[in-house]
């Protein structure tokens, strides 16, 4: 009882916290600064007096059934905590930087204009942390994880007015997305394992893991590289590492906790999380072992010729943790946990002195000054050196790959889709749909061969959709619509798999019709009072005068993308829990439709409310700023 | 700039390199007016020029100006005068409720970026995107003082040159395409030969390179300037903007093959005749004028009631009395409260101002320096150094600067072992900052128990071709100069101070521009400390007595240091005053210490995360705190808030409080009855008092653009400027902490004297005449008999009669101070 009610409060104080921030008057900064780092402090000594206690009462892993959200018998949706060692130093060294970094902050953003959004959104970020730090089932971390990326794009996007923070933001949170498509799919897959959501403490159970995983040949496998997908994204790690330098357009200590420190090495913690279900895997061992070799391999030299201090210290920190991956996949956690704490510890005091470098570095030349620092490099050949170099400053052209790879291609297939339009959509599609239901209530008209095979159609169908939306530059409206139907035509498709309560469906779906019709009207209002000015061809900056109007839409956004902020949440695990186990591709059509969507509703987000203003009468930012 | 159908390429560089920021590499940072390339204009005229073209906000918000017009700090007696004496009467009410009602509106679309934006109309490209990236990473990585652990292979060479070596011998390549591939390694290919590729009309060649430039102007200006100043540079990069805009145009040319292949052509096709040039006539506009009257009204609001306040006798000041020191402080805004302070705390002192590096241009060679640093106004070329020996000043490591923690096995070792060490240490900075080797301090410039070669010994005894130290004749030269401009000859008390400045910070990339400005952006130690060491020359000292100053054998020069961000004091050679001026000494430094301390409580109201109601000793431990603090961007505002420079004798001011808004220079018209003096002294102040002040205001109006937008996301590139994250442009001009709350307000210029001989010595010098004839600073001049005031317009002075009607007298400062942290306005004190 005891330890339920104390982990239960390591979240519900940061929740509180958070939720009194939010309604704090704009201006008044000690009132955040007061509650930001009370909380702080107060999560600080009790989790320092209870790692104590816990250390001295065994350290056996607790977990704790926080909260069940939805029951029919067959699936249960439960909100679960767990605190065990991994747990323990993660969520410490959390609450010592984050309390660090509050009070830090308190003078550093005094008279910013985004004072209150920048603590709301460092509070939502330490809930987001503390709720995956001590999340017991896939569910609570996926949640945590979610809530992460916004916080996430959120401190990255924080000078809105700006385009350079605003295109980086929509990057990370791209990729972020893409590593998401692991996390769903092995959490789809461990489904079928467990036949049930799984609880991490029941993963201790090693024989137990050992037989289970001996029965279903290859899904275990499969769980690990997709798990190792989603840590690779989270942790910058080859082909994703691009994206953290590109991170670093907050305020400076944002970026110290966010990059510098934690958000960074929740790759690692994934990992460390899920070590049963990959144990006893050699093949992902080694392949988590080479990436972090690769990683670092890479990422050094890439430090090593940067000239720009916090680049230098982003692709430091990556090396780093891609021998982090090298000592999970050895499985040494302590070692692991050890290296976390000072590589974090390090990295933040690193970045948050950055700014000293320049009359450091130039004092340091004007008396021990060198021409041109001998360096490791001038000993090898010289053509090997200046290709390493070149490469290096290229970053290896890691930024472009997913550009030439996935977003690339994808809004090219957007674009052969041209013909749907808003038209198209009502006198084709819908239609289309209507007939779909009525031959999803007589299935017996056709013949079974051509049913099994529906749902993965109609599952490719929605996946065009938000292709099309994705790549769709001049209607906000349309892009809208399109990804709102593709949650129809997912409900649909997912429908004619099995037979189950139409509950179900009116969960997933509620969310979207409501979110979504508040979102058209929201659109419709810009483009009463905006004629000119809303296309999705550029950046907009509505929100320099709509701001309630862009918070407005930024909550549909989140709402139709499945956050946790509407029953569709729920609503899109109870659907892949519909997916069987051998519908590989239909699993990976929603599974990139749910990420892609997001990504097209945060990108129409962006395009009309960030960025530098379309109009001038006050000073505006140069692209290049 | 009439478009020329030829094309001149160096005119063009020359033309680009005018336009664009002219700030220095971030150690060398010097305030000058952002808009100095439109300075052969009038000011207003100006400003829309460059908002035309360049897109640039020039002015500050109309809703600002109607706000502070509702609150009264717009007069509108001064509105209406202001728009009287632009517009016939009959419009008043017109103007006026344009003024006042007038929707907001936007400015016109700048003209600046119109022809490149060409590429993406017709062949869908954004250059920017494909070129920016490489072109910043290559400049970056080759320009780089010292962030890189991995510097640039062949930096020893031009940017092209270096370039050239490295893509010869990699595998790996910045070029994709044949094309551009060739056309670089052929040495034979021009400028204009890719300018042809790419524009095609010569005609358009210029303005194609400012639309190129202008893109980017941070990196474009930071080029041109060390092109300019190579010294700026500590390891020496021989870089052109030639060779700059070379490579962009290669990595253009690049791009357009990777992405169109053969079907793209210059851009001459898509040229009409009639598409607009850049930097055409500006045309009268409704907009801008508006904007210009209520700009007008501000300033006069303000500046009417400093001349009422000159004008206003000052009480009784008994100048029979044998003063107990005198002291001489920089001209700095910031001094202007100090000297209030002391003046306060010691009723029976005389304080001067005058710029800080106190009339000896030289360089300073520090003891075991590899290099000489200037300490003297940015644009003078000094003929001496004085080096330093017997230093003991010894800077402390940091580890956490070292390029180990960045390698795999070193940053393995390192964070887990010095990662923990980081904690600790970011919590200790965190609750309790101290002194640390990251931090900037003014009093580390130079070590005061060092020897200092101020004497000349042997005129052919040169360092790096610049003599060592003085001889005689230039130190008496300096020191009558020094003295006779302030008006000091006579009367001299026992012991005068000459108190240089400078300021200590931390993670503070901004940190040149805190110290003296008059010094190059180093602290006033060394010159003062040499200034104090001339003046107690025996030699010079006869010398002087027959020139007409006649220093007692009892007064003795003590040279000293101000901090203004921790307000502290420490002197120097205070081993050679005998032993009643050791005495006198004592009893001064408790004045000052009390001075201190009340300068940083009023300071402190400005912090408003101080409480300055607090003791005075308790408020200064806190600002010395503030210097000292990692996590404060504003360790002091620097010069946020000036608006003012007074030229005269100190007793026609002493009885004003101006707020620390004034930068005071004192200058006796008795003594120099042919303003030889005063012309001195308006070369210098105009250029640098209106340079500091035209960055504050542009910095002001568009943080944007003109300024560095917030310095709190800055990346520090190469160790010579900063950008917002990894892939930005270079940011010039000032922090949006650095001006939070500035006014706007162009520099009034006051000066004691004649307005005959006034006009006489600005015409003197037609470079600092246009400052005054082109509006750029204003000049008013009070008549020393009748005190009658005179305003500088355009060529001549006219009598003002200010509209203010008194100067409230104020009783208790102190809790007004602590009471508000606003502007406030003049009052008597006195």
């Amino acid at each position: 009882m005891i330890h339920q009610l104390i982990i239960s409060a390591f979240v519900l104080v940061p929740l509180f916290g958070f939720v009194i921030s939010l309604f704090l008057p704009k201006h008044w900064e000690s009132g955040f600064s007061a509650v930001a780092f009370g909380m702080i402090s107060i999560q600080l000594i009790f989790l320092t007096g209870y790692v104590i206690y816990w250390l001295f009462s065994g350290s056996t892993p607790v977990n704790i059934a926080e909260m069940e959200l939805y029951n029919d018998g067959i699936y249960r949706f439960l909100l679960d905590f767990y605190f065990d060692t991994i747990t323990a130093v993660y969520l410490w060294v959390g609450t010592f930087i984050t309390f660090l970094i509050t009070r830090y902050s308190r003078f550093y953003m005094h008279l910013e204009a985004g004072y209150k959004r920048f603590f709301n959104t460092l509070l939502f970020f330490y809930l987001a942390y503390s709720l995956t730090v001590l999340a017991g089932n896939f569910e609570t971390l996926f949640l945590g994880w979610e809530m992460l990326g916004i916080s996430s794009f959120l401190l990255i996007a924080f000078y809105r007015e700006r385009y350079l923070p605003v295109r980086n933001a929509l990057k990370v949170f791209s990729i972020y997305r893409i590593g998401d498509i692991g996390i769903i799919l092995a959490m789809w897959a461990s489904h079928h394992l467990w036949h049930e959501n799984i609880t991490f403490i029941k993963l201790l159970d090693g024989p137990l893991v050992a037989t289970q995983l001996a029965t279903h040949g290859g899904i275990g496998l499969f769980i690990g590289i997709c798990l190792l997908v989603a840590a690779a994204a989270k942790s910058a790690q080859l082909p994703f590492s691009s994206w953290l330098p590109r991170a670093m357009e907050g305020p400076t200590p944002s970026s110290a906790i966010f990059y510098g420190s934690l958000s960074v090495h929740f790759g690692v913690f994934l990992l460390l999380r899920t070590y049963p279900f990959w144990e006893h895997e050699p093949t992902v061992r080694v392949m988590i072992g080479l990436l972090g070799l690769a990683t670092a391999l890479i990422a050094y030299p890439i430090a090593r010729v940067q000239s720009t201090i916090k680049t230098q210290i982003a692709y430091a920190s990556i090396a780093q943790i891609g021998i982090m991956f090298i000592e999970v996949a050895l499985g040494l956690e302590t070692l692991v946990l050890i290296h976390f704490a000072g590589n974090a510890f390090l990295r933040t005091y690193q970045l948050l002195v950055s700014p000293s470098v320049v009359a450091y570095l130039i004092r340091d030349t004007f008396y021990n000054f060198r021409s041109r620092k001998p360096s490791i490099e001038d000993t090898f050949p010289k053509k090997l050196a200046y290709s390493l170099y070149v490469l290096s400053l290229k970053e290896w052209n890691l930024d472009h790959f997913f550009n030439a790879w996935v977003f690339g291609p994808v809004k090219q297939l957007g674009r052969k889709l041209q013909f749907i339009s808003m038209n198209y959509l009502l006198l084709i599609l819908l239609p289309v749909y209507v007939i779909g239901i009525v031959v999803y209530f007589h299935q017996t008209w056709l013949p079974s061969s051509i049913i099994s095979s529906i749902p993965t159609l109609l599952g490719f169908l929605g996946m065009l959709l938000v292709f099309r939306a994705f790549s769709e530059r001049t209607s906000p409206a349309l892009a809208l619509a399109l990804v709102v139907s593709n949650h129809f035509w997912t409900a649909l498709a997912v429908s004619f798999n099995e037979t189950f309560d139409y509950l179900q469906t009116e969960i997933y779906i509620s969310g979207v019709i409501v979110t979504g019709a508040i979102g058209f009207w929201c659109l419709r209002y810009l483009r009463k009072k905006e004629r000119q000015h809303v296309d999705l061809s550029q950046y907009h900056g509505h929100v320099y005068e709509y701001p309630k109007l862009a918070l407005v839409y930024f909550l549909v956004t989140l709402g139709i993308m499945g956050f946790p902020i509407t029953p569709t949440f729920i609503g899109v695990d109870l659907l892949f829990s519909h997916i069987h186990e051998d519908q590989y591709f239909l699993a990976a059509f929603l599974a990139i439709s749910y990420v892609f969507g997001g990504i097209a509703l945060i990108r129409i987000y962006v395009r009309l409310f960030l960025g530098p203003h379309i109009k001038n009468y006050h000073a505006t930012a140069l692209k290049t700023s | 700039m009439a478009h020329r159908v030829s094309f001149d390429l160096e005119q063009t560089l020359l033309e680009l390199g005018h336009y664009l920021p002219a700030q220095a590499p971030l150690k060398d940072f010097v305030h000058h007016n952002t808009l100095h390339a439109f300075q052969s204009l009038t000011f207003h005229k100006a400003v829309q020029k460059a908002s035309e073209n360049f897109g640039y906000t020039v002015y500050w918000n109309i809703d600002k100006y109607r706000e502070l017009y509702h609150q009264n700090k717009i007069n509108s007696d001064i509105l209406d005068r202001v728009i009287g004496d632009h517009k016939p009467s009959q419009e008043l009410s017109y103007w006026k409720n344009l003024l006042l009602d007038l929707p907001v509106e936007d400015f016109p679309q700048p003209k600046v970026g119109l022809l490149r934006s060409l590429w993406k109309k017709h062949y869908n490209i954004n250059l920017d995107k494909e070129v920016h990236q490489n072109l910043f990473r290559i400049v970056s990585a080759y320009l780089d003082q010292g962030i890189a652990i991995w510097g640039f292979p062949s930096s020893a060479k031009s940017l092209l040159a270096g370039l050239h070596a490295l893509e010869k011998n990699s595998y790996s390549s910045f070029l994709k395409t044949s094309r551009a591939r060739t056309l670089f390694f052929n040495h034979r290919t021009t400028l204009e030969d890719l300018l042809s590729i790419l524009v095609g009309k010569t005609d358009r060649f210029e303005q194609y390179l400012f639309d190129q430039q202008f893109a980017h102007p941070g990196w474009s200006g930071m080029v041109a300037v060390l092109e300019r100043q190579p010294a700026s540079l500590l390891d020496k990069r021989p870089v052109s903007l030639h060779d700059f805009i070379f490579l962009e145009c290669i990595l253009e040319i690049d791009a357009l093959e990777k992405r169109k292949g053969n079907s793209w052509n210059s851009l001459a096709d898509f040229i009409p005749d009639e598409f607009t040039h850049i930097l055409g006539e500006t045309a009268n506009s409704e907009l801008f004028e508006t904007h210009r009257l209520w700009q007008e009204a501000l300033e006069w609001s303000y500046y009417d009631q400093v001349i009422k306040g000159l004008q206003t006798p000052s009480g009784t000041v008994s100048e029979s009395k044998k003063p107990s020191f005198q002291a001489l402080f920089c001209i700095d805004d910031r001094c202007c409260s100090i000297r209030r302070y002391v003046e306060r705390f010691s009723p029976d002192s005389q304080t001067y101002g005058t710029a800080g590096f106190f009339n000896l241009p030289f360089y300073f060679q520090p003891e075991h320096g590899k290099f000489m640093t200037k300490v003297c106004p940015a644009p003078v070329n000094p003929a001496h150094v004085i080096k330093e020996s017997e230093s003991k000043l010894r800077h402390q490591k940091d580890a956490h600067f070292s390029k180990h923690t960045k390698g795999i096995f070193g940053g393995w070792a390192i964070s887990q072992t010095m990662g923990f060490w980081s904690a600790l240490k970011l919590a200790k900075s965190i609750f309790s900052p101290a002194e640390t080797p990251a931090m900037v301090s003014s009093f580390q410039h130079m070590d005061p128990h060092g020897k200092l070669s101020v004497i000349s010994e042997d005129t052919d005894d040169k360092h790096q071709g610049l003599q060592i130290g003085f001889t005689l004749d230039e130190m008496t030269n300096s020191m009558e100069a020094l003295l006779k401009s302030i008006g000091l000859i006579a009367d001299f008390a026992p012991l005068v101070y000459i108190i240089g400045h400078g300021a200590s910070s931390v993670n503070n990339t901004h940190y040149a521009g805190y110290d003296c400005g008059a010094c190059s952006g180093r602290a006033g130690s060394v010159n003062a400390r040499v200034a104090a060491q001339i003046g107690n020359n025996r030699a010079v000292r006869e010398r002087l007595a027959t020139r007409g100053i006649l220093i007692p054998d009892g007064t003795q020069f003590v040279g000293g240091l101000h901090d203004t961000t921790r307000d502290e004091m420490e002197f120097y050679d205070l081993e050679v005053l005998a032993d009643a001026n050791q005495m006198r000494h004592q009893q001064h430094m408790r004045s000052f210490d009390t001075a201190l301390a009340y300068n940083a409580k009023e300071r402190s109201r400005r912090f408003q995360t101080v409480d300055s109601t607090q003791d005075a000793k308790k408020v200064h431990d806190q600002v010395k705190l503030r210097a000292m603090s990692l996590f404060e961007p504003r360790p002091e505002w620097n010069h946020a808030t000036n608006a003012l420079c007074i030229i005269g004798r100190r007793e026609s001011n002493r009885h004003l409080f101006l707020d620390k808004r004034a930068f005071l220079n004192s200058y006796d018209h008795r003594i120099d009855p042919e303003g030889h003096f005063l012309l001195g002294i308006l070369k210098a102040v105009a250029p640098v008092c209106g340079g500091i002040n035209l960055e504050y205001y542009f910095s002001k109006v568009d943080n944007q653009r003109l300024g560095a937008g917030s310095k709190l996301p800055h990346n520090v590139i190469g160790l010579i400027g900063v950008a917002n994250g990894m892939e930005g442009d270079l940011r010039t001009g000032l922090p949006q902490q650095m001006v939070d709350i500035h006014d706007p307000l162009r520099i009034l210029i006051t000066v004691d004297h004649y307005p005959e001989v006034v006009l006489k010595v600005i015409q003197a010098d037609p470079q600092t005449y246009t400052w005054f004839a082109n509006d750029w600073v204003k000049l008013v001049c009070i008549h020393p008999d009748d005190k009658q005031a005179y305003v500088f317009r355009t060529n001549g002075f006219e009598s003002y009669e200010p509209l203010s009607q008194a100067i409230q007298a104020v009783s208790d400062l102190d809790a007004l101070l602590a009471s508000t942290s606003e502007n406030l306005p003049v009052f008597l004190i006195a």
